[in-house]
């Protein structure tokens, strides 16, 4: 393993034009690049979910309780790669104790707490107590003990008790929508907020985060939940994907727009960053910017939606098609955290020259820690699936009162 | 430098920011912590010098530095004293103060360099013919009046002294790196030993004694001077009398303590 003397030593030589000296070592990388990634996953998966419930978009009813499962298997992970990237991580709880309020980053302990006690975990659970208790009944072993315990060994199924579930889950979700916007505009914030760096500098670039978030999750339950349905051999609900489809497209065209209205902003007022900018999305991020993010990430999946949307191919092939425009369009979205956050670290504060950027491949910030940590919450996901399937309806009725 | 006596926007949120951290403070618990950060934190000073200082006050303080850009002849001196001065680490990526070399050639163009922070002297590179003029220029943290480093910490383990210095408590700082983001210099690198920020402290460790900082005592031609704001008899407050002084990246609203005279305009 190349040891950090020797990769900064090879970067040094790779700069070009003047970078101030401690400008050679790149501070935040993959990992930071992964963090809000994951949580726009989490927003996005979350305000996907609640359309169903607060607009009654009935279509969705399918994908419900998956968005909400998937939102919270990838919350778990969220702090993970914030945390492995600090000097310090067991000084971590001091964000806690003393948090310096000017900070956006010390809000995030609260953000984060929030958003995981008072709506994910909450609505999940009123989402499936009901069920949890009725599956408890008809189970024995062990699975009925993680049942009951999940239900915090609730035992009332009224038909009124189950109507204060529908009412409390409802109401969670009214709150959880703006708490999801806060959840993810805040992580735009930590960027927007600093003045510096003129890439990131932005008041736009909350919203920009928010709307990519809203893309990344629906793209995300459309490829998971096609995944899923067609490992259990079931059929899956082309309604409900033509639906998803059409949100997942107006969402891509509101982020793409705002995205290009950030770029027209930038072009036109012309600051004294713009050359050194335009030098850098020329040469350092061409094929990470235009290629991946804007050509093959949204204009081509943008496209395919819409031809295969309102095709009359038959159902195979619009499935597949939408498979792959969602896939494109995550990568797409993962291209866009890489190009925010690599993006802003390779031109200097002193506007004259450009660095590079190696990814490790092993190390605590290499290749295969972010592997590892993008593949926690699949595995997440396929656990909580198999103790709360969203697709499991219990035969027994509810008590009558 | 009073740029604006008026309550600039920024103080006023940090009014209101720091009432609602009073605010949150009260509540027992926090307090209880806050509490004994305030009595380890603020121990940057071994006990044995702490006596020494029983007098001292920094509230009757307030110092700054000040680079006479014509005299600095870009020896490095001052880079190689603060290495050894500080502890900061020899490699090529970690420094507390460096030199940069401006050559502003004929053709339009400006050429900037800083081989090893200047440390080793500046090897020529260009065709003396083809150089209209060229200067050095030291840079170092600038103690900003608004220090975004201290905004954006969210530990405050980067925090602002009363006679001016901003300084990082390494017991403290997690290591996030959001300040050297903030910083708009690039003052401020990650200590790889101590796994926690570090940059310039205007050798705090020896102002509070009254001797000068490192590289001050040792530039060959006085090009920096090193003094106390609110001392009529201080270097800097001549140096503020006598001529017209710029500091780095005004527009940012920083408030730079680190003052230059006779920089060029083309100085980034
Ligand atoms: S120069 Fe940078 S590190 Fe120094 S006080 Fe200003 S912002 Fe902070
Ligand atoms: S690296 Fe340390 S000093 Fe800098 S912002 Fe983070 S905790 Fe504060």
């Amino acid at each position: 393993m190349e040891s950090l003397n020797e990769r900064l030593m090879s970067a040094l030589q790779q700069v070009s034009g003047y970078i101030y000296p401690n400008e050679i070592e790149l501070h935040w990388s993959l990992l930071i690049v992964i963090y809000p990634f994951i949580t726009g996953l989490v927003a996005g998966a979350f305000i996907l979910a609640s359309l169903e419930k607060v607009f009654n978009v009935k279509e969705l009813t399918p994908t419900y309780r998956f968005a909400l499962l998937t939102a919270l298997s990838f919350l778990f992970v969220a702090p993970l790669p914030l945390l492995a990237h600090l000097g310090h991580p067991l000084r971590s709880y001091e964000i806690f104790f003393t948090p310096n309020l000017s900070s956006a980053m010390a809000a995030f302990g609260f953000v984060y707490a929030w958003y995981l006690m008072a709506v994910l975990l909450l609505e999940v659970w009123f989402e499936f107590r009901k069920d949890l208790i009725l599956w408890a009944r008809e189970e024995r072993g062990l699975i009925k003990w993680i049942h009951r315990a999940l239900a915090l060994f609730s035992t009332d199924v009224s038909e009124e008790a189950v109507r204060f579930d529908e009412k409390a889950a409802k109401i969670i979700t009214v709150i959880g929508i703006p708490s999801a916007f806060l959840l993810h505009g805040y992580v735009g914030f930590i960027f927007g907020s600093i003045k510096a760096n003129p890439w990131w500098s932005s008041v736009l670039i909350p919203i920009v985060f928010l709307a990519s978030a809203i893309v990344s999750g629906i793209a995300l339950v459309l490829i998971l939940y096609t995944i899923v349905t067609l490992l259990r051999s079931e059929k899956i609900d082309m309604k409900c994907l033509d639906r998803l489809v059409e949100f997942l497209f107006y969402a891509v065209i509101i982020d793409f727009s705002l995205e290009v209205l950030d770029f027209i902003h930038r072009l036109y007022q012309s600051e004294d960053s713009i050359k050194i900018l335009s030098q850098m999305v020329c040469n350092k991020l061409f094929v990470s910017l235009v290629i991946m993010q804007v050509l093959l990430g949204t204009v081509l999946p943008a496209i395919f939606l819409v031809f295969f949307r309102y095709s009359r191919f038959p159902e195979e092939l619009r499935r597949l098609a939408y498979f792959i425009s969602a896939l494109l369009i995550e990568m797409g979205i993962f291209c866009t955290r890489w190009n925010v956050v690599i993006g802003g670290q390779l031109f200097s504060k002193s506007f004259r020259g450009l660095t590079v950027f190696k990814v490790e491949i092993t190390g605590f910030e290499g290749i295969l820690m972010s592997l590892a940590l993008l593949a926690l919450p699949f595995i997440i996901l396929f656990v909580v699936l198999k103790i709360l399937p969203p697709w499991r309806i219990s035969s027994l009725p509810v008590d009558k009162n | 430098m009073k740029i604006s006596e008026n309550l600039s926007r920024r103080e006023f949120m940090t009014r209101i920011l720091d009432f609602a951290k009073k605010a949150l403070i009260a509540l027992p618990f926090v307090s209880g912590f806050g509490a004994v950060k305030a009595f380890t934190g603020g121990a940057f000073l071994k006990t044995a010098e702490a006596k020494e200082l029983v007098a001292y006050d920094p509230s009757q303080h307030l110092y700054a530095m000040g680079v006479y850009i014509d005299r600095c002849i870009g020896c490095g001196m001052c880079a190689r004293a603060c290495k050894k001065e500080n502890n900061v680490p020899q490699e090529p990526f970690y420094f507390r103060t460096w030199v940069e070399r401006y050559q502003i050639l004929k053709e339009d163009k400006t050429i900037v360099d800083s081989p090893n922070g200047g440390i080793d002297g500046f090897p020529e590179t260009t065709n003396k013919a083809d150089v209209l003029r060229s200067f050095f220029v030291p840079k170092l943290c600038n103690q900003c009046k608004n220090p975004p480093c201290v905004q954006v910490c969210p530990v405050g383990a980067t925090y602002k002294t009363k006679d001016g210095v901003i300084l990082i408590d390494d017991k403290y700082c997690i290591g996030c790196r959001y300040c050297i983001q903030a910083c708009p210099y690039g003052a401020r690198y990650l200590n790889p030993v101590t796994k926690t920020a570090d940059k310039c402290t205007f050798c705090y460790h020896r102002v509070v004694k009254g001797m000068k900082p490192a590289c001050v005592e040792v530039c060959p031609t006085q090009a920096r001077v090193f003094g106390d704001l609110k001392s009529e008899s201080s270097p800097m407050v001549r140096l503020e009398r006598m001529n017209k002084i710029r500091v780095l990246k005004p527009d940012l609203n920083t408030e730079p303590k680190v003052y230059y005279v006779d920089l060029d305009g083309e100085v980034s």
